[in-house]
């Protein structure tokens, strides 16, 4: 060995630990490290007691792959997947895009407008559990205030909406929408107005007109955000609870079931808490994809919203 | 404008003024459309507290004779699914301010050693903990439902503010190392200059700048707790220990149909909630615009 190789591997020797420390503890040093790592701690005890060992713990219960064999065979799970696919796709497109078209809306520079901004955003501002149980009643077909409402104007009775299939699972979608439309309008409305004004400017000076301007200033600039926010409210949709387990509780017959409640009913109402558990994991290979896509667009979309 | 260019017609005053009227005209239909919309599940929910026993079942669409009963007999906790109304809505409001508290001292200083103290791979703790909201909190609720259950935290008001607190913090953390950006860090070197600890800047120079990030997460946490439903109902079940939300859910095991007590005990749940959320609507929207823009 030369003396050029011994003096490289003593370099060598006493930097990796040195530069070792440095990736881990940056320009901190004695009790300076003690301070950052206690600031961090409660944090992580959190993180690790009520978010990495319930996951690891869900992965357990849900291991056993003959669970899936069942669930399979569960015509009430094949329902509740074809609900859920109904309720994620259908119920978050027209959202988002009704969303979008009142964010152009709510843009107009005039005072009842915005005045109007502080009703319309009430549905967001209630909790859910109450509004839920009112269009619960309202959609009610013997004593509920639509089907009255629809026979005092004219003059016939309306559907048992939460007593059928198709009309409760729209019930249920519809009930979703009301509450969380307010905010996606917010968001995009947000969208809106972080656009530089200039931008307009510009296409007016160039003769564009009022459709041009939406087609090539609004929607480019816009459509990014509107992505995420629909990749966003996918992943919301598919956890939600509370609109199909109070709207139309599921029923009749539990054909308005999602993966959500689904899960629920088997470990707390048949008693089955592996199936459970194996019903919302069944959504995993769904939910992480659209993860991944939401993390890679979200960067960008930080600047712009 | 751009009358006068390419190849488009010019047209009289009076069409564009007709053109404008008609414009307001169908801004004034949807902005009624909205008005219903919003409010006819509201509305529904007050008609139906002021009714009588007798006139929910009516065909009316106002209440025939309104009458506030049913706020009566819940304030009074004159009925039995109410009796403890008062201490549950007492529960909530712990449930509630602990949840905010316990976000805003765990996020505040999770963000600070990831913000402020240069800790290398200190993003990685952010993004783990953004993780957290990969999966839906309703599909965790089983394992955590068990896991209380070995913690020892069964039906204790605890299991929840740990559970919601751990689901608030992540994005506390993250709008919190958002808005510290805008923080010049030379505030905090020349303290370390005049002989501050770590712990003295975060509490004399850090929370103190944090304020409005603070009040915008706090918000934010308060209403998660308040509005949560599902980990209230399995973690908290007997009438001691459970919430106002869970409470109100009981109604519906009911085969009486109090519709009224149970709408009134809706009203007065959702009242807290809204107040705070117009009295704060500035900076919760603060809050939200707050992770974009400087980001």
């Amino acid at each position: 060995m030369s003396v050029t190789q011994q003096a490289l591997a003593i370099g060598r020797g006493l930097a990796a630990p040195r530069s070792w420390r440095r990736a881990w503890f940056g320009g901190l040093h004695g009790a300076d490290y003690i301070w950052a790592v206690a600031f961090a701690l409660p944090y992580i005890a959190l993180f690790l007691f009520f978010v990495v060992y319930p996951i690891a713990f869900g992965i357990w219960m849900g291991s056993d792959l003959t669970l899936y064999t069942e669930l399979f065979a569960d015509p009430r799970y094949i329902t509740a997947v074809f609900n859920t696919f109904l309720y994620v796709v259908i119920g978050v497109n027209l959202k988002m895009f009704l969303a979008f078209l009142l964010s152009g809306f709510f843009f107009r520079k005039s005072w009842w407008i915005k005045a109007l901004m502080v009703i319309f955003i009430l549905p967001w501002a209630i909790p859910a559990l109450p509004a839920y149980m009112s269009i619960h009643w309202f959609l009610n077909g013997q004593w509920g205030m639509l089907n009255n409402i629809l026979y005092e104007l004219f003059g016939f009775d309306g559907p048992t909406y939460l007593n059928e299939h198709w009309t409760g699972l729209a019930s249920n979608i519809g009930a979703y929408i009301w509450k969380t439309l307010p905010f996606w309008t917010v968001i995009l409305l947000a969208g809106r107005m972080a656009v530089p004004q200039e931008l307009y400017e510009a296409a007016a000076v160039d003769g564009a007109s009022r459709m041009h301007k939406f087609a090539h200033v609004t929607l480019p600039l816009m459509a990014n955000l509107y992505l995420v926010c629909v990749l966003l409210d996918m992943v919301f949709a598919l956890g939600d609870f509370n609109s199909t387990y109070f709207v139309s509780g599921g029923g009749p017959a539990m054909s308005t079931e999602v993966l959500a409640t689904l899960g629920i009913r088997y470990a707390f109402t048949v008693a089955l808490p592996r199936l459970g558990v194996a019903c919302v994991m069944s959504a995993l290979p769904v939910l992480i994809p659209l993860v991944i896509i939401l993390m890679r667009r979200l960067r960008p979309a930080e600047g712009q919203l | 404008m751009s009358a006068t260019l390419g190849s488009r017609r010019i047209r009289s005053p009076l069409f564009y003024r007709l053109q404008r009227y008609g414009v307001e005209a169908m801004c004034l239909a949807l902005g009624f459309i909205l008005v219903v919309w919003s409010l006819i599940p509201i509305y529904n929910m007050w008609k139906i507290a002021l009714e009588s026993h007798e006139g929910i079942f009516g065909g009316s669409i106002i209440p025939e004779a309104p009458t506030l009963e049913a706020f009566r007999v819940v304030v009074t906790q004159d009925f039995w699914y109410l009796e403890r109304f008062w201490h549950q809505f007492g529960n909530s409001f712990i449930v509630g301010l602990s949840v905010m508290g316990l976000t805003l001292l765990i996020g505040s200083l999770a963000s600070f050693t990831v913000g402020r103290m240069r800790l290398r791979n200190g993003w990685m703790l952010t993004n783990a903990a953004l993780m957290t909201y990969v999966i839906p909190a309703s599909f965790l609720a089983i394992p955590i439902y068990r896991i209380m259950q070995i913690y020892g935290l069964g039906n204790h008001l605890s299991s929840v503010i740990l559970a919601l607190t751990s689901f608030a913090t992540p994005y506390a953390i993250f709008i919190f190392s958002q808005y510290g950006k805008s923080i010049p860090m030379e505030l905090d070197e020349s303290a370390r200059i005049d002989g501050a600890n770590p712990l003295q800047i975060y509490i004399r120079i850090y929370l103190p700048l944090m304020a409005p990030a603070l009040v915008a997460v706090g918000t934010y946490a308060l209403l998660l707790a308040w509005n949560e439903y599902l980990y209230n109902f399995l973690l908290l079940s007997t009438p001691q220990s459970m919430t106002v939300a869970v409470a109100l859910a009981q109604f519906l095991n009911s085969d009486e149909s109090p519709w009224n007590y149970m709408m009134a005990t809706a009203i007065i749940y959702a009242l807290p909630p809204i107040i705070l959320y117009y009295g704060l609507r500035r900076y919760m929207a603060a809050g939200l615009t707050m992770g974009g823009v400087k980001g």
